[in-house]
């Protein structure tokens, strides 16, 4: 064993800055990493154990007992349990015979839970030693556990029956489809790798491509809509030699899966547009950081970047212009939302625990190992490829004033086609229900771009996705009468935001945790008219956390409290302040009676 | 030669060298900005929130902050004493805060924030935690119960070898301070004794000590917490 | 001045009378109080149930027992204003140290396993009379079982801080909370 973890750690140079990839290397290879394995890797890094476990500990999908052979994780998100996750958890139960949260006693199987996997269009779904297995009904959950106790391979379990496109690709395979529903104009349109770089070389400058991006407004796709070509701009001017662009796939956003789409159909796309920044901006590494859930997607990636090599699209002399070299590598995530955040994605790079920077410096400045850092969304880089090819007066004729282009959407909840639509920006909340097959009245909300985002009602479906009306990063849950919305939603969100707190800001770690408890009060009926009222005030704290995450994870409750308060009010009726609800005598006096009744 | 910017405060005009924390820039100027992460010395790492001042309307950490030219900063605004004061009864009701019976009453850092605030009693509900008291180490206590989190002695602490002693575990509401069992076995009492000042609260303290100053003399006793700023 | 006399009942429940003594180091204040107030049911005049309805009650201590959260809600049925007093009220105190511990090993410490009880106790009893009042999981905070209104912390509050607290809500003034009288221990 220590001969496997020197080997891993010799494959890195012994760079303590890929701390994350020889932890998971290292739990690839044996399956955990207990403290003796800290130990070791303690050794040969000459850096202090606290310091591997503060790496180690902080990540979802790192742990340090053996979780099974098979290690099931089975997605808890909001649609997930639309979907019958409840049923499937009670048969992988009933089957393995353990809990969520155990291993079977011969150690072969480990069933557990996790936040939403990217898979929302395809629920209810489960990881299984990293690959996907959507769609999951009662028999298929009995087949799999079958054949994990026959010890079969993962190939043979996940069977042939694998998604279109290049799900099926041999390096893949993979039981995920893409459900792309509505191809646009611009990400899902025609595309022949090489070209933007071929007409980049031959007759735009730097400051060219930047200039092109400018005019055609483009924002960010990854949630915050900040101008790309100005981010570009500012990296370009930074002061430094070495320069880095990252290209954020965290994907963690729940109800959010078009980077996985664009990713399995238009890698090439993505790295062209990461090779233009490069270009654009004068650095010469770039880095896909991948949530550890799309890891199955590796490999393949991989491939990828391997096929561009040898096409003279990466590495040194691209399409044989002196000084323009770029090489891309692949950093996997271990299961952490906040990592989607700019500078948290940037620090889990360098191998730490993913904690929001302090700002400013703005990554631009000063990023990955303290040297200026463009940090994009996949659909973003997407996005500048096209523009780059098209002109920026091709792109601007789409779209509304403030809104230029096509935005992917990732559309999953209570419809009859949920899946990828790509639209030009100004569509309404009605337009897309109706595209997705949910007939209106029987809406109830709509969670626009997920839990940090807004759950708007009726009275709002007529209202724009736009930067200039409803924002959002590209995600709608579509949330039917039948449900129970406190319950059902923001229960789970407020759950979610607390499991994915760094902790480090005193308002996002406590908070979130007393967000939780108080919704899951008035979901039991104990809660008050004042513990509503709290509920709104106190979000008011939430806005000074340092990052994105704090600043709106009290927003599952208070749009709705805003949106839906009469949903709440019923939840709370009858309730006296006077005599707090939520205590009750004879469950604070059940284990008092259980020791004395047991002699 | 450095040079000197002016700003406000609340209106107050204020100067001081460019480039330098905000937290001391107010405090040359008598100014006091509440803080708890801070140390003076090194390295900021806006983690209390307890700083946090409206800088041109917006909200920042004072302690991540460097004064500029023309700033105009908010401190004592309604909303901002409101923010403080939640970030106080948080902390007291995320951890197990027993004062009468802790060694750091009277010296604590989050107890004199809470009196300066006159605070009675925090509006949100205990927690109660489980949490451990740590007491392997043959110079150092690490009481749990008492962490606020803070970082400092994460960020403040290194030993002989110059290796970190302490780091975090886990995240969110599991978060946690680890200390090494290797690099802090052989620290002096010099060395130990700056754990438990850096420490704002009781949850480092050096073994068989406590209690040390009586009742009535102790830091914050009859001085509230940066009133020495705000006398000069 | 008003102009009738308000009504005031106190109880000690988990607590340690500590807060009740405090309450008499107000000294000669007590004179004046007397002519501000009157007692009904207290330890201090040893009135053992309501007679009347009472403006102010006053709870020292939190709850770790069902007696203590009967006596708490008779309280609050009883009285207009209730006031947490002292650091057991308001968060469990010392007695809420057990709060992390499951109560079974808290007994089972008690009453088996500590060094003064292990051969005091040779036929293995946890006390389980059915007169004997029942503990709870954990020691509550009193204001999570009913409201309360005003707190006043300390370990004990200090005796200015409750006279003032007093004499503010029995003459309608603003209290006043000079730095060195709020203290927590
Ligand atoms: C908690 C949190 C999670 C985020 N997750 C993602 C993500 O998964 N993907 C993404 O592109 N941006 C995410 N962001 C936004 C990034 O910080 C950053 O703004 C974005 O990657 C910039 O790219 P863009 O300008 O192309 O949008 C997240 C932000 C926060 C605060
Ligand atoms: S807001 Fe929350 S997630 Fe973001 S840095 Fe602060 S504690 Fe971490
Ligand atoms: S650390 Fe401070 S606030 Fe906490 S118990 Fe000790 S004195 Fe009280
Ligand atoms: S031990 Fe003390 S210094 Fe370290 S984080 Fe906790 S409270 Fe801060
Ligand atoms: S002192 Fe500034 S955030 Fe803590």
């Amino acid at each position: 064993m220590g001969n496997t973890i020197n080997a891993i750690i010799k494959k890195y140079n012994g760079d303590e800055t890929r701390l994350m990839d020889i932890l998971l290397d290292v739990q690839t290879e044996l399956g955990f990493i207990n403290d003796w394995t800290v130990e070791q890797i303690s050794k040969s890094l000459d850096i202090p154990q606290v310091e591997i476990l503060q790496t180690l500990s902080f990540y979802h999908f790192f742990h340090r007992e053996p979780r099974g052979k098979y290690t099931i994780y089975l997605n808890d998100s909001v649609v997930s349990n639309f979907y019958g996750k409840e049923e499937i958890k009670k048969v992988f139960e009933e089957e393995l015979g353990i809990k969520t949260g155990q291993v079977t006693p011969d150690g072969l199987i480990g069933l557990f839970e996790t936040a939403c996997i990217g898979m929302s269009d395809q629920e209810p779904a489960a990881l299984i030693n990293e690959h996907p297995f959507p769609s999951l009904t009662p028999d298929k959950v009995k087949n799999i556990v079958k054949l994990m106790k026959e010890k079969k391979s993962i190939e043979d379990i996940k069977g042939n029956k694998y998604g279109e496109g290049n799900n099926s690709h041999y390096l893949m395979r993979s039981l995920v489809n893409n459900n792309i529903r509505e191809k646009g104009a611009v990400i899902f349109s025609d595309y022949t790798p090489g070209e933007a770089v071929k007409k980049i070389v031959k007759e735009l400058s730097s400051t060219d491509v930047i200039e092109e991006l400018k005019k055609s407004y483009l924002r960010g796709r990854g949630g915050a809509g900040f101008p790309t070509g100005l981010k570009w701009e500012i990296a370009r001017k930074a002061k430094g030699d070495i320069k880095y662009i990252f290209c954020n796939a965290d994907e963690g956003e729940p109800g959010t899966f078009k980077d996985r789409v664009i990713l399995t159909e238009l890698p090439k796309l993505v790295f062209e547009g990461m090779i233009i920044a490069g270009y654009a901006v004068g650095a010469k590494y770039g880095i896909l950081y991948l949530r550890n859930e799309y890891r199955y997607m590796k490999n393949y990636l991989e491939h990828v970047l391997q096929e561009m090599r040898e096409e003279g699209l990466l590495g040194s002399f691209i399409n044989g212009k002196k000084g323009f070299d770029f090489d891309i590598r692949i950093q996997c995530g271990a299961g952490a939302y906040v990592c989607g955040e700019e500078s948290a994605l940037i620090e889990s790079a360098e191998g730490k625990r993913g904690e929001p920077r302090d700002r400013p410096p703005f990554p631009v400045e000063s990023g990955y190992l303290n040297k200026p850092t463009v940090v994009n969304n996949v659909e973003t880089f997407c996005t500048a490829v096209k523009i780059i090819l098209n002109g920026a007066e091709w792109y601007n004729k789409m779209g509304t004033k403030e809104s230029k282009g096509t935005k992917v959407l990732s559309i999953s909840g209570d419809c009859e086609r949920p899946g990828i639509y790509e639209l030009e920006w100004g569509f309404s909340v009605n337009d897309i229900l109706k595209k997705a097959g949910a007939k209106t009245q029987d809406v109830l909300a709509v969670q626009v771009g997920g839990p940090s985002g807004n759950c708007i009602s009726e009275k709002e479906f007529n209202r724009i996705l736009a930067y200039e009306d409803l924002s959002t990063g590209g995600s709608l849950i579509i949330i039917s009468k039948k449900r129970d919305l406190i319950k059902d939603v923001v229960l789970n969100f407020q759950h979610f935001f607390k499991e994915e707190s760094c902790g480090s800001c005193v308002p996002c770690r406590t908070l979130t945790v007393i967000y939780e408890k108080i919704i899951k009060k008035i979901v039991d009926g104990k809660g008050t008219k004042s513990d509503i009222d709290n509920l709104l005030s106190w979000a008011a704290f939430m806005k000074n956390n340092r990052c994105g995450l704090g600043q709106t994870a009290a927003n599952p409750t208070i749009s709705t409290i805003k949106n839906f308060r009469q949903l709440y009010e019923e939840k709370v009726k009858g309730n006296i302040e006077l005599f707090n609800p939520d205590f009750d005598e004879n469950s604070a006096i059940k284990d008092y009676m259980e020791v004395v009744n047991k002699k | 030669m450095s040079i000197f910017v002016k700003f406000t405060i609340d209106g107050q005009i204020c100067l001081a060298e460019e480039g330098k924390q905000l937290i001391e820039a107010a405090k040359e100027n008598n100014i006091y900005i509440p803080t708890l992460c801070n140390f003076s010395g090194i390295p900021p790492k806006g983690s209390c929130r307890i700083c946090t001042v409206l800088i041109n309307g917006k909200p920042a950490t004072a302690c991540t902050t460097k004064v500029s030219e023309n700033m105009d900063i908010k401190t004592s605004t309604e909303e901002l004493e409101n923010f403080r004061k939640a970030v106080i009864e948080l902390l007291f009701i995320e951890g197990n805060h027993f004062c009468p019976s802790c060694e750091k009453s009277g010296n604590c850092e989050l107890q004199a924030l809470a009196y300066r605030y006159k605070i009675m009693a925090p509006q949100f509900p205990y927690l109660f935690p489980k949490r451990s008291i740590e007491a392997w180490h043959p110079k150092l206590i690490k009481d749990h119960n008492r962490c606020i989190l803070c970082k400092r002695c994460i960020r403040g602490i290194k030993n002989e070898q110059g290796k970190s002693i302490f780091a975090y575990g886990k995240r969110g509401e599991n978060l946690e301070i680890n200390i090494d069992k290797e690099t802090s076995k052989n620290i002096s009492d010099e060395l130990a004794q700056k754990c438990m000042d850096i420490c704002p609260v009781g949850a480092i303290l050096v073994k068989e000590k406590g209690f040390t100053v009586p009742i009535g003399k102790r830091k914050y006793d009859y001085n509230p917490i940066g009133s020495d700023i705000e006398k000069k | 001045m008003p102009n009738k006399k308000k009504i005031i009942a106190t109880t000690s429940l988990a607590g340690c009378f500590g807060c009740h003594m405090s309450f008499l180091d107000i000294d000669e204040r007590i004179l004046d109080l007397i002519e501000l107030v009157e007692f009904n049911k207290s330890p201090i005049n040893d009135i053992k149930k309501f007679t009347k309805h009472c403006d102010i009650g006053i709870i020292e201590g939190g709850c770790c027992n069902d007696e203590n959260v009967h006596v708490l809600k008779e309280f609050r049925k009883n009285c207009d204003i209730l006031i947490s007093l002292g650091e057991c009220a308001i968060m469990g105190g010392l007695p809420a140290l057990r709060n992390g511990i499951p109560l079974s090993e808290c007994l089972e410490e008690a009453y088996l396993n500590g060094p003064t009880v292990k051969d005091a106790n040779p036929r293995k009893i946890i006390p389980n009379d059915p007169d004997i009042p029942k503990i709870l999981n954990k020691v509550y905070p009193c204001h999570e079982i009913v409201k309360i209104d005003y707190f006043l912390p300390g370990c004990p509050p200090r005796a200015d801080l409750i006279w003032n607290a007093l004499y503010a809500l029995v003459v309608g003034n603003e209290m006043l909370i000079p730095y060195e009288v709020l203290k927590y221990d």
